[in-house]
């Protein structure tokens, strides 16, 4: 239940990924077409953030390769843009939110450069989209969950990129927010631009993406959302683990041993 | 020699004095370290040592002479004082812990050093002060008996109080939420914890100094962690090489003569070291050593695997081949080949005649199952983890070298002995 | 003019120690900087012992190599070898002390190395050591003309590497994600670090500099959210620190540095007890 598409933003081949020496990704092998607003889902601990940690660079990876645009990540990092989990970093940071978005830019600088004033009125406008540009000069531990993560997604907004990378965004977000986010991701796809959410609520997933990639370790099925995500793919992603799978995993792990000769 | 037998003879009070202190010490400090070790606290013990300074200063200022017994109450309560506002910091302001320590341990000793320095520039006060910057840099030599009886008497508190508490000491360091939830006073136990290593410190730092304390309670846990994974045996090893450190290095002190603290430390770190690097299992080098022999492994196992499946193609398994054909059928490094040839040889997986190979029994047998576990494999993976019959190749190469024979049994009953793998070559099953 | 050449160098150590002390704070590394502080001691008396003087660069050369390696070996124990990091932290500085005091013991015989300087600072002998030119021109001590060079070269780096340093420590996967290498920030952070410990060893010793480095920092931290003022503000406590140090130490008539560091620790307590209040109120 793999759909292959032609011409893809996004290539993903036969990618293994390990977090200490065990394997928490398998042969991972899957494309996407430009333009989609896609969900990956799975059951915890799935490897859905390892994804698109791996797809960052983030995580090393075992094997496999990655492009985007056809080419590999250096190539094209401006073009690309990664929104971590809200809980990965310090809310108590001394710094603004304006701060925050306006970093957004800093990979189009180059280094030691300051953000000109152009830099600060994309931010600026940014902050609008989200709704947030009366808490510009807010500082960061006063904000709530929703509001944190719009923050988060305007500075992703700010990189003004083609491809974006979510890593659940709608944890401990409020119902408002939860819907202004999505109407936002929403304009984005049809103003063009590529959208990858880890997400793990199944209700949503129709109304939401228009692409799904369905992930337990291996990859279960990556296609159109009504014809991808159907009772039988999901039974198999959400009914357990592959037994001998994670046994081997268990003993790669144990034996602390690279998987790969050479 | 003369020196080793004068040394363990013990007839000298002085010598006794500093073995037995020092052995008081490390018992007591490797003992409250497992805990803190295990509590992912050790830092915390660095903290109270480099803390307990002002106490003693204070202690003397106000008692005026030199009296073991007061100064240690006052290191007692500087110490507790310590731990009790690097709490109130990481707990009420956003200040991270690590800075929290910091901050109240140089504080401490700031405070600590101003008070020692003042006592020994003010002449009324530093008549009576002699000995007192020992407990900077720790002065073992100056151990005396009323010193060892104040010391044995607290580290049997600290002894009494381990064993009776042991079993809840364990639970509390190794899973605080269980011991929450069957009812422990995980709090109290805590609190006892931590009375016990301001004890050690308190023992200790008149021997060894604020400074190196901290490597006596936290150096002997992070070793034996490295030989054991048995919690009774983890504390008994980290006892057994603080005392064994302890009696060399005040040995070494002797015979050099230099500072007995550091030498205790040095030998007890380079002990530390030696099994960070050397420890079977755990240590770095087995760990490398380990890797190296599992590539081997998978070099001589692909070299066999190689050479059965020659034999495969032709139908006959008797053949001799060359390098250059083996180099055909799975190109690799040369050198690395002709090693692995070499090895397979002298193990008798393979007879050489001239320049070429044949595969033994013992060898046809091992290419055989290697085969195997590869095709059988990719069939596994096409069939349960829905992978294309393209992109099974490589992973099966993996797998195939740590596959063990329980797995290999599973795998097979799991997909009932198929007869053909992916690419629809014959699976070759032992007949 | 002692005393100004005295609360001078005092100032001059709290500026770069406050500056790259935030970010240690900020980052959770305090305790890598403290173990560096102590780690540098076998390396200056190693250099020491070659060259008789403080001021000759293989001391500074010495120490820095101490600091960087260090660092390399916790890392290498606690990723290698599975250790907990704090406990990589212990092992590894208290080795290394232990091997500075054992040489110190050695060699002290031989040269005039005085461990209690090397460890607690003699700021006091900092106005004695001039710098007269050939002509006969008196510039002032030469220790503070280096700590004034140490001062330039890290308020520049702070300066420079803002964006960099911000972003790196905020938020290590993004910075990656956009292509800025926080390993690359972290090793020049720390190599700052063990530079400033070497270049202040000499007037508030090796043990006392991770005070510098952590106090004035979290200080400030409690009273603000604004990282440039927060850095701003660490300067103005490390400088209040050393000025209020020195009058301290001269009424009890003891160790300079340590009057510096307990000032600093009055400081702190005076700051935390108001931000609770006003948190309360």
């Amino acid at each position: 239940m793999v759909t292959q598409v032609e011409n893809p933003i996004l290539e993903v081949h036969d990618l293994t990924v390990s977090y200490q020496s065990k394997p928490v990704l398998w042969n991972v092998d899957f494309s996407l077409p430009s333009g989609s607003l896609t969900g990956i889902i799975g059951p915890n601990g799935a490897g859905k953030s390892t994804l698109i940690k791996s797809i960052m660079g983030l995580t090393e990876k075992n094997s496999g390769y990655i492009k985007l645009f056809d080419k590999p990540l250096s190539k094209v990092r401006k073009k690309v843009s990664y929104v971590p989990q809200r809980e990965s970093v310090d809310w108590n940071f001394p710094t603004s939110v304006f701060d925050i978005v306006l970093m957004g830019r800093y990979g189009h600088l180059g280094l030691f450069k300051r953000p000109k004033q152009a830099d600060k009125e994309f931010a600026l406008e940014c902050l609008r989209d989200v709704g947030m540009e009366e808490f510009k000069d807010r500082q960061i531990s006063q904000l709530s969950g929703g509001q944190q993560q719009r923050v988060f997604l305007a500075r992703a907004l700010a990189q003004n990129a083609d491809i974006y990378f979510m890593d659940e965004p709608f944890v401990g977000v409020d119902a408002a927010t939860e819907a202004a986010i999505i109407e936002l991701l929403k304009k984005m796809r049809n103003q063009g631009k590529t959208v990858i959410v880890v997400h793990h609520d199944l209700q949503s997933v129709k109304k939401y993406f228009d692409w799904v990639i369905l992930i337990n370790m291996r990859l279960i099925a990556s296609g159109p959302t009504e014809t991808t995500f159907t009772k039988d793919t999901l039974q198999e992603a959400y009914g357990g683990k592959l037994t001998l799978l994670s046994q081997i995993s268990d003993l790669l792990s144990k034996e602390d041993i690279p998987t790969r000769q050479g | 020699m003369e020196q080793l037998l004068h040394f363990f003879s013990f007839q000298d009070p002085i010598i006794r004095n500093v073995i037995l202190g020092t052995i008081l010490l490390s018992i007591s400090s490797s003992l409250v370290g497992c805990f803190t070790f295990l509590r992912k606290r050790s830092l915390v013990g660095d903290a109270v040592a480099h803390a307990v300074l002002p106490g003693i200063c204070v202690a003397f200022i106000l008692h005026g002479e030199k009296n073991l017994w007061i100064l240690m109450i006052g290191a007692f309560v500087a110490g507790w004082l310590s731990l009790i506002v690097i709490d109130l910091i990481a707990n009420k302001s956003k200040i991270p812990e690590d800075s929290a320590i910091a901050l109240v341990l140089s504080v401490f000793f700031g405070v600590g050093t101003l008070l020692l320095t003042h006592i020994q520039h003010n002449p009324s006060l530093s008549s009576n002060a002699a000995g007192l910057e020992n407990f900077l840099f720790g002065n073992a030599i100056a151990i005396n008996q009323q010193d060892l009886y104040a010391f044995g008497t607290i580290a049997c508190i600290l002894l009494a109080t381990i064993t009776i508490l042991y079993k809840e000491f364990i639970l509390v360091s190794f899973d605080v939420n269980f011991a929450k939830t069957i009812g422990f006073p995980v709090r109290v136990l805590e609190l006892i914890l931590t009375t016990l290593t301001v004890l050690a410190v308190v023992i200790g730092i008149q021997s060894v100094g604020v400074v190196l304390m901290s490597a006596m309670l936290i150096t002997p846990a992070a070793t034996a962690r490295f030989w054991t994974q048995k919690l009774n045996v983890f504390i008994l090893i980290a006892t057994f090489l603080g005392v064994i450190s302890s009696i060399s290095g005040s040995f070494i002190s002797y015979v050099t003569p230099s500072p007995t603290g550091p030498w205790i430390v040095m030998i007890l770190s380079l002990i530390a070291i030696v099994s960070f690097l050397f420890a079977p299992d755990r240590g770095i080098i087995s760990k490398l050593m380990k890797q190296n022999a599992f590539k081997q492994k998978v070099i001589d196992e692909n070299i066999l695997k190689a050479l059965y499946q020659l034999g495969e193609n032709e139908q006959k398994s008797d053949i001799q081949y060359s390098i250059k054909e083996l180099l055909n059928k799975r190109p690799m490094d040369e050198s690395v080949l002709s090693k692995g040839l070499y090895r397979l040889t002298k193990e008798r997986f393979l007879i050489q005649e001239n320049d070429t190979w044949q595969l033994t029994p013992l060898g046809k047998n091992k290419g055989q199952r290697i085969t195997k576990i590869h095709r059988l494999w990719e069939v596994y993976l096409t069939k349960y983890v829905q992978i294309a019959p393209d992109h099974v190749h490589e992973d099966a190469d993996s797998i195939e070298h740590i596959l063990t024979p329980e797995l290999e049994k599973k795998l097979e009953e799991l997909l009932e002995y198929p007869s053909t793998d992916p690419h629809n070559t014959t699976i070759p099953y032992k007949k | 003019m002692n005393t100004f050449w005295i609360i001078l160098t005092g100032c001059l150590v709290a500026i770069p120690c406050s500056l790259l002390g935030s970010y240690l704070v900020l980052r959770k590394m305090v305790m890598i900087g403290d173990a560096i502080s102590h780690a540098v001691l076998p390396g200056i008396i190693l250099s020491f012992m070659i060259t008789p003087s403080f001021d000759s660069p293989l001391v500074i050369l010495g120490a820095g190599v101490m600091g960087v390696l260090t660092t390399f070996l916790i890392e290498f124990f606690s990723q290698k070898g599975k250790l907990p990091e704090d406990a990589s932290i212990g092992v590894t500085f208290t080795w290394l002390f232990s091997i500075g005091l054992i040489l110190s013991s050695a060699f002290t015989s031989k040269t005039d190395i005085d461990l209690d300087c090397i460890l607690f600072g003699e700021i006091l002998n900092i106005p004695l050591q001039l710098w007269i030119t050939e002509s006969g021109v008196n510039l002032g001590p030469s220790p503070v003309w280096f700590l004034g060079f140490v001062n330039l070269i890290i308020v520049s780096f702070i300066i420079l590497a803002y964006k960099e340093l911000f972003i790196t420590t905020f938020d290590k996967a993004f910075a990656i994600a956009i292509g800025i290498s926080a390993g690359l920030w972290h090793y020049l952070l720390m190599g700052m670090v063990s530079f400033v410990t070497v270049a202040s060893f000499e007037s508030v010793g090796a043990v006392l500099v991770i005070s510098f480095l952590v106090t004035p920092a979290s200080t400030a931290y409690l009273l603000t959210h604004d990282l440039k003022k927060m850095l701003l503000l660490s300067v103005l406590f490390g400088i209040a620190s050393a000025v209020g140090g020195y009058y301290l130490s001269n009424y009890l008539d003891s160790s300079t540095s340590a009057g510096m560091v307990t000032m600093g620790g009055i400081l702190f307590a005076i700051v935390f007890v108001i931000s609770k209040k006003l948190k309360t109120a």
